[in-house]
């Protein structure tokens, strides 16, 4: 049984996805919708965890190191302008697949398990990180042309 | 020797004309002449998006005068003050006559000429250096429909720039997007003839008695007449509107999504909504059932301020009515959940199944009388013939029709909405900002920004106007234009009824139309098709439209079968016209099949929390295939809520007297007269809690910035201050005035459509005995000095020193 070595994986990645959208909407208070959208993003991870906090009295987590190496440039590098923007989305994409992986995983171990509480979790918090994914990327998409070409 | 057939100013709309439900409304033909006209110039009135057919009378090569067009569908021969004043400016001196070009510093005159080579010569160098990503435009909801279009073609086709949006993002987007994301398309299902027959009217956000007083006229005549309708309204205000309404709800600003969930709770609860038309014509009820289903009418009271009882009022009316129209404005599209809330109207139609019948439209108001143009002709980022970005046929269409290279045509994501324009001004990647007929440095949020922007050295700003505006004064050139009366067009109205508006006179100086100003511009930069032929193949207003006909053919809004002769043969005619409708189409959806079929939606979609597109892919998995989409959704809280700093909620709005940036309505004395001045409104709690009375100068702060106002009290909850948006600096520059030195840079993620509609300030009475020097050092200092000196015995600013007084009623603040 290793649904608690996911439930950590989650729990890490989740954490760190908070964090990051957090500092996102600091670093960008500038860009109104990044900054606003970045911290609503941030309260539905927030609410995942307390979901999460349930499922680990019952399955138990292990501690995984994982979410901390897909940090990018996000906590180290420029912070402002918009190459800078478009990185920090590009990373926070990058974190919000990692979650969206592990919803996807502990999804179908919940159908083998046939715990039903597990798979409603997994699937409420998945659509959401599927929700934070396409912001990501339709903001990506709208800023990559003038970032790369004409800034 | 002024005559007219009514003091408007005083009586705003006029005698009644009853009518019963299903009689049609008769005519009344309202006229102001400062002189006997020579002659009569077909014309319509472009200070609201009403859209009012009119004569304009003309005598000795000047505007004398207006006379409403009796035949009218739109308002049966009525005019309101501002169509029957708003025409002297015309005639205002103040007019720009040459072409201004900024050197050493200041604004010069110079030839056209000289301007047009500057601005050739400016973009081509950008173009070269930056791509035409470098280049952005900044339009206007008052241009005319050819001219929208050509720019449209120069913006897309010309120099490929996806930085084309305007003024009509801060007025009508959020109409736009609501209208696509529930039918797939933009277009009104409604009309105002629904407004004769219907049982009820329900106003959201919307004080039609003094944003549209003609179309107001309409439904007092209903009321007045046999089985008047019920009137229910939505707005935090005791507007005009309100005291006519049978249930008059006042949220707290931001609070739309809880009140209209609370009503689709209640309708459902009821069990009146329509399961047949729900089952055949629409997607998404049930999540919508689920999302509402805890917004009961207690419930919305503790996060809206609405009594329960009175949401009960408004639900049992909406649940029984036979027929219903809404209409939705400003307190709806500029404030929190703007889409979100727009859509939940959408809903309640669609739930009762009332839409596509005589009495039940939607009218998704435009805040401006052309905006539904720059939204058909795509001068506002849209693609032209509401086209889908998303869709590369649609895209395929527009070049195969422009003869350019597919990837010409930005699509590549959605075109660049407003806010971010000025934003890549701000850093820096825009380096060119072209500003048609509107006025930003007023009209924009958080003003002391836009300012800062404006002056940026590495920003070339152009600005077309026909007076030197707040804006004009921060121009690198300036380049007069001819306005209303003195150029042709055609645009069309919240009804989509489209109408022509003819040159009566000349414009003064060397100004010229908006139209021949691009055309010359397109005929400088020599913009090519791919044949080598000139990409712009027309060279006046109605080879424009003609060209514009093509565009729209085998689309929602359908323009070919219209002409000039047509319109100018009767009077306005609803879109589309084609071959199937040869007289126009005053309903949409009468077979209740909704454009949201993948291949022709104009939209895949938003996700109403963050703005997220929709991919093709995901839009086809569930395609809807010509049925209505419903989208619920959650209420969430504003994000600047009233704190301990600033205690006080902030509203803002548009006055009856006065139009946009009080351009033109300011230059018609009457109109000015009686509304002068803007001013702060409170409720008579909260006045007597910072000392303030009636006519006392008052300090409102934000974290953006002050302005100092007179206090009006009354008509307003604890809690809230009113100031009317839009009063500037150029007829009094003394004390910073505008609200939006207040307001806040934020947007909608969907319309992405700025939130005027709240911001958190604190107030003072402002004890001066003296207004602050003009100049933004000297309003600092003047400030910090009453604040460090304390109580200072005011003089002589009292309302009893000859404030101007309403003369209406009690107020002008409607
Ligand atoms: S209602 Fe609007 S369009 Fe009609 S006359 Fe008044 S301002 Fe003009």
């Amino acid at each position: 049984m290793h649904v608690g070595n996911y439930l950590g994986l989650v729990h890490g990645s989740e954490q760190h996805l908070v964090d990051a959208l957090k500092k996102v909407a600091e670093h960008h208070g500038d860009e109104p919708d990044i900054e606003e959208t970045c911290r609503l993003l941030a309260s539905w991870s927030e609410k995942h965890l307390e979901h999460l906090g349930l499922l680990v009295q019952k399955y138990g987590e292990s501690k995984n190191l994982e979410p901390a190496n897909m940090e990018k440039a996000l906590f180290h590098g420029p912070q402002k302008g918009s190459l800078a923007l478009l990185r920090d989305l590009h990373d926070l994409w990058l974190l919000a697949n990692e979650v969206q992986l592990c919803w996807t995983v502990l999804e179908q171990a919940a159908q083998a398990l046939r715990d039903d509480e597990l798979e409603r979790v997994c699937q409420e918090c998945g659509r959401e990180t599927k929700r934070q994914i396409a912001f990501f990327l339709t903001r990506i998409k709208q800023a990559a042309p003038q970032a790369l070409v004409v800034a | 020797m002024t005559s007219e057939t009514r003091d408007s100013i005083n009586d705003i709309w006029g005698e009644r004309t009853p009518h019963g439900a299903g009689q049609a409304w008769p005519a009344r033909v309202d006229e102001r002449v400062s002189e006997t006209p020579e002659r009569w110039v077909r014309g319509a009135c472009v200070l609201c998006s009403n859209g009012c057919g009119l004569d304009i009378g003309v005598k000795d090569g000047r505007i004398v005068g207006v006379r409403g067009l009796a035949s009218d569908m739109t308002n049966k021969g009525r005019l309101g003050p501002k169509g029957l004043h708003g025409w002297e400016a015309n005639n205002s001196g103040d007019r720009l006559v040459r072409p201004l070009v900024r050197r050493d510093g200041q604004l010069r005159e110079a030839s056209w000429d000289e301007a047009m080579s500057l601005i050739v010569r400016k973009s081509q160098e950008l173009v070269e250096e930056h791509t035409s990503g470098a280049v952005g435009f900044y339009t206007s909801g008052q241009l005319f429909l050819e001219e929208y279009y050509t720019l449209a073609v120069i913006g897309k086709a010309g120099l490929g720039t996806p930085h084309m949006d305007g003024n009509t993002r801060l007025c009508t987007a959020t109409a736009a997007a609501a209208l696509k994301e529930s039918f797939g398309s933009d277009g009104q299902p409604g009309s105002y003839e629904d407004l004769d027959v219907t049982d009820c009217v329900m106003h959201v956000g919307h004080n039609v008695a003094s944003q549209q007083t003609v179309l107001w006229t309409r439904i007092l005549d209903r009321l007045a007449g046999p089985n008047p309708p019920k009137i229910i309204v939505i707005d935090p205000r005791r507007t005009f509107t309100a005291e006519q309404a049978t249930v008059h709800l006042a949220p707290k600003v931001g609070t739309n999504v809880a009140v209209l969930n609370g009503l689709l709770h209640l309708i459902i609860q009821a069990g009146k909504t329509d399961p047949a038309f729900l089952q055949a014509h629409t997607v998404g009820y049930e999540n919508l059932n689920r999302v509402v289903e805890k917004y009961t009418p207690e419930y919305v009271e503790e996060l809206s301020g609405v009594p329960a009882a009175d949401l009960r009022a408004a639900g049992e009316i909406l649940a029984n009515t036979k027929t219903l129209v809404s209409t939705v404005l400003q307190g709806v599209y500029q404030s929190m959940q703007a889409t979100a809330a727009a859509v939940q109207v959408n809903n309640i139609h669609l739930i009762r199944g009332l839409i596509g019948k005589p009495g039940s439209g939607i009218l998704q108001m435009n805040g401006q009388p052309t905006a539904q143009n720059t939204r058909e002709t795509g001068a506002d980022g849209d693609l032209p013939g509401f086209r889908n970005w998303g869709n590369p046929e649609h895209i395929g269409q527009l070049a195969k029709l422009w003869n350019v290279p597919f990837n010409k045509i930005p699509h590549w994501s959605p075109p660049t909405h407003a806010m971010q324009i000025w934003r890549y001004c701000e850093q820096g990647s825009i380096k060119m900002l072209w500003i048609s007929a509107t006025n930003p440095a007023v009209s924009l949020p958080d003003l002391g920004r836009i300012r800062r922007i404006l002056q940026k050295e590495d920003l070339f700003v152009i600005v077309q106007d026909a007076f030197l505006t707040e804006t004009a004064r921060y121009a690198d050139v300036v380049l007069p234009a001819a306005i209303w009366g003195e150029k042709t067009g055609t645009f069309t109205n919240v009804s989509r009824t489209v109408h022509i508006s003819c040159k009566a006179v000349e414009p003064p100086g060397e100004a010229r139309s908006d139209l021949d100003i691009f055309l010359d511009y397109a005929r400088r930069m020599d913009f090519r098709d791919q044949d080598g032929q000139p990409l712009v193949k027309w060279h006046d207003p109605e080879s424009a439209f003609e060209a514009w006909k093509e565009c729209t053919r085998g689309r929602p809004c359908d323009y070919t079968g219209l002409t000039y002769e047509k319109l100018l043969a009767g009077s306005g005619i609803p879109w589309p016209v084609n071959e199937g409708h040869p007289d126009g189409t005053v309903r949409l959806y009468t077979d209740f099949v909704f454009p949201t079929h993948a291949d022709d939606a104009e939209t895949y979609g938003q996700d109403f929390d963050t703005g997220a597109s929709v991919t093709p892919e995901e839009y086809k998995a569930n395609d809807p295939q010509g049925r209505a989409l419903i989208k619920a959704t959650d209420y969430r809280e504003p994000h600047e809520v009233p704190d301990e700093d600033y205690p006080l909620w902030l509203t803002t709005g548009r006055q009856v007297y006065h139009f946009h940036t009080r351009t033109k309505t300011g230059r018609s004395s009457a109109l000015n007269a009686a509304a002068p001045d803007a001013f702060v409104q409170l409720s008579p709690e909260d006045a007597a809690r910072y000392g303030i009375k009636e006519g006392d100068w008052v300090l409102v702060e934000s974290r953006r910035g002050l302005v100092i106002e007179r206090a009006r009290l009354g008509n307003t909850e604890p809690g809230l201050v009113f100031i009317p948006w839009h009063y500037g600096s150029w007829d009094d520059p003394s004390r910073p005035r505008a609200a939006n030195e207040l307001t806040l840079t934020e947007w909608d993620p969907v319309s992405k459509q700025p939130h005027f509609k709240y911001a958190a300030v604190r107030i003072s009475r402002y004890a001066a005995d003296a207004l602050p020097t003009p100049g933004l050092l000297g309003r600092a200092v003047e400030v910090a000095r009453h604040l460090v000196s304390g109580e200072k015995e005011r003089t002589s600013f009292a309302s009893e020193s000859g404030v101007p007084q309403p003369k209406t009623t009690q107020r002008v603040d409607g």
